[in-house]
């Protein structure tokens, strides 16, 4: 087992915002939590890598519980999130970006960094052509890309994806979607927050639904999509 | 819409263009502009040039106290424009370095100048540590506030201290030691053509009491050595991570970025240069009290920063030469200076709210924030 959550509460000051999740997420997976806004998809998935204080229950990574380890320890286990809202650093060129991600590796000044970025590069062709753009000058679709990009740099074991299709036009959900299933199949671990559920159940393993901060359903990808109750509650199919 | 977007690009300044061709020079070229430079502003004082010069007070002083400015600035910027911290109690440090002095070579002790500067950077570095680990936990605005807060606990501890000597402050602080080694001429303009005047001299470094050119030929070897640092941490891992820290300190947690450690780096380097120029203040004056720290005094050193263009340190010298120098040059209109100051500032604020130099990088982000901003707006519209 990769990722272990068990029994996670977390607290906004006196509101909770996730009871008593536990998940799992297996090595060569792609698992996605899904669910409608305040469901605390964000929550989880910002308590995984770090930034929320858990109250209650553990997080166990790679054999390691890191339930109380500082965020910025993390990316050097082999975590890395791409944050919701995507949060590149929008004064950094492109380039400046993708190097941040870098940060934590140990092994930042070696040839692997180069072919990494090269990987990056291939999966996302749109970066190399405005390596030296600002990050703040790009559209809202390709600062996805760059932060997803920039996550990969950092070699992570495990990617976490903070609703990587939010705001973006369908031709473009769809094209992210593909490079989250190509970035998969080379190897790398995937856990997913998303609102489109159709796409995220599509591509995904195995999946969570998450409701007012607990989790309510468990299934295959396929299973929960064709799920009537869920095909009610998460993507408009036939009630 | 189409004027909101392209307003950005007509105020563009033209210091890119500037920095290319400066950059495109040779390097001998450039070596050589940067000795004559520097030759220049070690003559400055002597070379008495008409208009700039102050008439009413005496222009080594006045250029020794636009030097503790920039020296000031270039600390506060590291806090400022680097990390993003807002801090309003910056004099807090200075004074801090001041009192230092004060203490160890006249007040309770007399040890050696060039022992005790050392030891001021240091104790103002602890005291920024100090005054960080519990405060920088906390964002924005109550950063500011417990900042301010801390400058006048700070005055207000040596106001009432008597072994810091209360309100009349400590007298009698001896000079640096002095090295005589040549003496340099002043030029005399009185005839209407420059005359070089031999008998109108400063000598080189001798800190007496009518001269104060020695000290800011002192400060102005203290501000080489503090820009040569700060070139050299901002262009290091160090200074990426600051900038990371300030754009999106989540976004730099996740990249493995120990914020709370820079920021607090950030806090410690602030406070030793702004110990350090409270140093050399306190033995320029040779007295101090604690209406030398007064609150209004923050506020001109973070003016100095922001009107210069937080985060580009050529922005900041600029902006604590604006803010030093302009109050004593227009010296003859007395108070009327601090009313043409105040809608200087103004102007400045509505006209380049980023600064006279502002860093590329603030000028790029300010720039995707009016483009969202617009791309909202056009949203809303829908």
């Amino acid at each position: 087992m990769l990722l272990e959550v068990n029994g996670l509460c977390v607290n906004y000051g006196r509101i909770e915002a996730i009871r008593d999740i536990s998940f799992t997420v297996d090595e060569g997976e792609i698992v996605t939590l899904i669910g409608a806004n305040g469901a605390g998809k964000t929550t989880t998935m910002k308590t995984v890598s770090g930034l929320r204080p858990v109250r209650a229950g553990s997080v166990v990574f790679d054999g390691k519980d890191i339930t109380h380890l500082p965020s910025h320890e993390r990316p050097v286990l082999g975590i890395s999130q791409s944050p919701e809202g995507r949060g590149c650093f929008v004064g950094m060129t492109v380039m400046e970006n993708l190097e941040m991600g870098t940060y934590a590796r140990p092994d930042r000044k070696s040839k692997a960094v180069k072919d990494d970025l090269d990987r990056v590069f291939e999966l996302f062709p749109r970066l190399k052509e405005r390596s030296n753009q600002a990050a703040g000058s790009m559209s809202g679709g390709e600062q996805q890309m760059l932060a997803m990009g920039r996550a990969l740099m950092a070699k992570p074991k495990l990617l976490l994806l903070d609703e990587p299709s939010m705001g973006l036009a369908p031709k473009l959900i769809k094209q992210i979607f593909d490079i989250v299933t190509e970035i998969n199949s080379q190897g790398t671990t995937v856990l997913l927050v998303e609102q489109n559920a159709a796409q995220a159940l599509k591509r995904s393993h195995r999946a969570y639904i998450l409701e007012t901060g607990e989790i309510v359903r468990e299934g295959t990808g396929k299973d929960l999509a064709d799920d009537p109750a869920v095909k009610a509650a998460y993507l408009g199919g036939d009630v | 819409m189409s004027t909101t977007t392209s307003t950005p690009a007509a105020r563009k300044p033209a210091s890119p263009r500037f920095r290319e061709r400066v950059n495109n020079l040779p390097k001998a070229v450039k070596i050589l502009l940067w000795v004559l430079f520097a030759i220049f502003l070690f003559l400055l004082p002597l070379l008495n040039i008409p208009f700039i010069t102050t008439e009413g007070s005496d222009f080594g002083g006045v250029l020794f106290t636009v030097a503790t400015y920039v020296l000031v600035a270039l600390g506060l910027n590291i806090v400022v424009g680097y990390a993003g911290l807002l801090d309003l109690g910056y004099v807090g440090f200075y004074a801090i370095g001041a009192y230092t002095i004060g203490v160890l070579t006249s007040e309770h002790a007399h040890m050696a100048w060039v022992v005790v500067v050392p030891i001021a950077i240091v104790i103002a570095m602890i005291s920024g540590i100090i005054l960080g680990a519990p405060t920088l936990r906390v964002r924005g605005d109550y950063l500011a506030i417990v900042t301010l807060g801390f400058g006048e606990i700070v005055r207000l501890t040596l106001v009432n201290s008597e072994w810091l000597g209360g309100a009349q402050g400590i007298s009698d602080i001896p000079k640096p030691p002095s090295f005589e080694l040549f003496e340099v001429p002043s030029i005399d303009w009185s005839s209407g053509a420059p005359v070089v005047d031999l008998d109108t001299t400063s000598t080189f470094l001798k800190f007496g009491i009518n001269d104060f050119v020695p000290y800011y030929w002192l400060a102005l070897g203290v501000i080489s050595l503090v820009l040569l640092f700060d070139i050299l941490v901002k262009s290091s891992r160090v200074g990426r991570a600051w900038e990371a820290t300030r754009e999106d300190e989540d976004a730099a947690e996740l990249m493995g970025v120990p914020t709370f450690r820079f920021k607090l780096l950030a806090f410690a380097l602030g406070a030793a240069i702004g110990g350090l120029s409270g140093a050399l203040f306190a033995t320029k004056a040779g007295f101090i009290s604690p209406d030398s720290f007064q609150l209004l005094l923050s506020i001109l050193f973070l003016a100095a920063v922001v009107v210069g263009g937080a985060g580009n340190r050529w922005g900041v010298i600029v902006g604590a030469i604006v803010v030093s120098y302009f109050p004593e040059r227009f010296r003859e209109f007395a108070d009327f200076r601090v009313l043409v100051f105040g809608l200087a500032l103004m102007l400045l604020a509505i006209f380049r709210p980023q600064g006279l130099l502002p860093p590329r990088r603030t000028v790029r982000a300010k720039r995707a924030d009016e483009r969202q901003a617009v791309l909202e707006e056009g949203d809303a519209h829908v």
